[in-house]
């Protein structure tokens, strides 16, 4: 099935879009990589196209790589009822790029966008409302970036003497606990003071798995 | 003023300006209005008594959900989906467990009897969701006699919730390899008991209101949906089916053991509200049918899988074994590690489609978990369903749409 869909799309594009495609789950799920540039034109051909017919675009989110010098993925998740199939459009920008918005393709993208927009950062060019969404009116920051704290910067609460909610920075009584769980009970293939060994051996190659590429 | 101006006076200047006031105000619906189901901030522009524009605020209830899980391990992220739409606690755990299984590569190991433990809650989930639903919606609508029926069935389904997992609402109780533990032996009995007067009670339900005239006057045509609306703007479960599209993902997409049922799935004409509640009505009879089925096939057997780098060892084998006192001290301290990979996974929850999108970087922690509600799509339409309508029938619309906050703020 996703083969065929490969194929497919493959047959469409011939080599007039900038497409790498990668499978994720075993094969399962098949993945398009595209530029900003050409997300556009692909959105339109997957959604247009009779023999694709992504009509539905099922979700839209960013993802953070904070080590990759365009740090954020903006992920697309399509669904084709008539072929019963489901396809994932993957594009990467930084804080400053602007990605276009597929709302005028799917206008139910525009909540996903502006909740992207809200939790990341990632500015959509061609988005008529590009205001946050989940956070509370006045926030500062983009929540979901893995420099963002887990506990925030401020914290409310109502002041009885000013009559009014106030925002203050955040105060922990006890530090926030992240324990480093790459555990030596597995992972630590050397013993303190016997790092000697490795010079004498091959190192391991890091395995590398598809979607950090 | 000028038509009264004083007889000599000279005329205005005609190429004069003036702003003249529209009769227009906008209104704040909600956040604290209980036909808002929950904490919807609805501004609505009016015109007259005619919605011209409606603006959803969201977010009131957000909890960043998907910050918290990137910070815990998998076990301990799980409770977060009962949270989510709360109304149906096990439907949200499903996708989750799904998706965590399929990036462990275990969907192939779930035992038989978990998989039907899973489909039979699903869909007690599901009745529980629609009874809830269409009992409130109608309630929207001035009728308050449903409302006070459906609780007591509900309650009814929330105690099997309680006699399997032990808790009420928050069940923790489907796990990625399966599920937490077997149902009690009372519980067939108890299914079997409700089942028999349940379809008598849903015909009651349906005399209240299916004819109802207030009923029918507040639901037909109002809130209409096209097919190509409804699949633009990324409709799905009941939403879309009452526009006519055939589309429901235990039947074309199937998971866990929904292949081997046998049901049938209800799709309206008109796309309006009260295709919507008919829709509902008609999901709740196959779900008991699915039910039967469950309890029919469900053979005695193991109810997660046997791996304990997985799922923790019983309490007895704890206590002999030092090898399971080992697994369980880590499986509770540090958990499963789950191999770098992503995935997309969805579920038929009773508002539509719940998909997370798990992205796992090989820790004991998800690096991404985005969790994709129905009733987020949903509620966004508002704009597009309530244009032109009545304030009053914004209110009915709402309640068709099945929205829970706990879902779409996350």
């Amino acid at each position: 099935m996703v083969d065929a869909l490969e194929n497919d799309i493959r047959g469409l594009i011939a080599d007039r879009l900038p497409v790498a495609f990668t499978r994720e789950r075993g094969g399962a799920e098949l993945v398009l990589h595209v530029t900003r540039d050409a997300l556009l034109p692909l959105m339109t051909l997957l959604r247009d196209a009779p023999a694709l017919d992504f009509a539905q675009l099922m979700d839209v989110c960013g993802v953070d790589w904070p080590d990759r010098p365009e740090r954020f993925e903006v992920v697309y998740n399509l669904l084709s009822l008539t072929r019963n199939e489901r396809l994932r459009v993957i594009t990467m920008t930084d804080a400053e790029q602007p990605v276009p918005s597929v709302a005028s393709i799917w206008p139910t993208a525009t909540w996903f966008e502006r909740e992207t927009w809200d939790m990341y950062g990632v500015v959509f060019a061609g988005l008529a409302d590009l205001r946050r969404l989940l956070t509370d009116y006045g926030f500062e920051g983009h929540p979901l970036r893995k420099d963002f704290p887990l506990s925030g910067f401020v914290e409310m609460r109502y002041d009885a003497e000013v009559g009014r909610v106030v925002q203050e920075p955040v105060k922990l009584v006890q530090d926030f606990r992240n324990f480093d769980f790459l555990s030596p009970w597995e992972a630590m293939t050397t013993l303190p003071g016997d790092e000697k060994v490795h010079l004498n051996r091959i190192a391991r190659p890091e395995d590398e798995k598809g979607d950090k590429a | 003023m000028s038509d009264l101006s004083p007889i000599g006076e000279a005329a205005p200047n005609e190429t004069e300006r003036r702003i003249v006031e529209m009769d227009s105000h906008t209104i704040n619906f909600g956040p604290q209005h209980p036909a808002a189901h929950g904490v919807l901030r609805l501004i609505l522009e009016m015109k007259g008594e005619v919605v011209e524009r409606a603006d959803p605020h969201i977010g009131l209830l957000h909890r960043g959900t998907e910050k918290l899980i990137e910070y815990k391990t998998y076990l301990q992220a799980l409770p977060y989906f009962d949270r989510l739409d709360y109304v149906s606690p096990m439907c949200m755990e499903h996708s989750f467990a799904l998706a965590t299984e399929r990036l462990l590569g275990i969907t192939q190991d779930v035992p038989e009897r978990a998989q039907y433990i899973r489909v039979l809650f699903a869909e007690i989930t599901r009745i529980a969701n629609h009874l809830l639903n269409v009992t409130t919606y109608a309630l929207d609508c001035g009728a308050i006699t449903p409302a006070l029926w459906g609780f007591e069935q509900r309650e009814h389904l929330l105690e099997m919730y309680e006699m399997t997992s032990g808790s009420h609402y928050h069940a923790n109780y489907f796990r990625p390899g399966g599920v937490a533990k077997d149902i009690p032996a009372a519980l067939p009995e108890k299914i079997e008991r409700w089942m028999a007067q349940f379809p008598a009670f849903l015909d009651e339900l349906e005399g209240l209101l299916t004819n109802n005239r207030i009923f029918k006057q507040r639901t037909v045509d109002i809130g209409v949906m096209t097919a190509e609306q409804a699949m633009e703007w990324g409709f799905s479960g009941p939403c879309l089916r009452a526009s006519g599209v055939a589309w429901d993902l235990r039947k074309s997409q199937p998971y866990d053991v929904y292949d081997r049922m046998e049901f049938d799935v209800p799709v309206g004409r008109n796309g309006d509200c009260y295709d919507r509640y008919l829709l509902r009505m008609q999901e709740m009879r196959q779900s008991l049918r699915i039910i039967r089925q469950c309890l029919d096939q469900m053979k005695p057997g193991p109810i997660k899988v046997l791996d304990n780098k997985i799922v923790p060892p019983t309490r007895g084998q704890m206590k002999r074994s030092m090898e399971a006192l080992i697994h369980h001290f880590k499986l509770y301290t540090e958990g499963y590690h789950v191999p770098a990979g992503s995935t997309y996974t969805v579920t038929e929850a009773p508002k539509g489609e719940f998909g997370v999108y798990l992205v796992a970087d090989g820790t004991n922690k998800p690096y991404r978990c985005k969790i994709r509600a129905p009733g987020y799509a949903h509620l966004q339409a508002m704009e597009v369903l309530s244009k032109g309508h009545m304030l009053a029938d914004a209110v009915a619309i709402i309640g068709s749409l099945d929205i829970v906050f706990g879902e779409i703020d996350r």
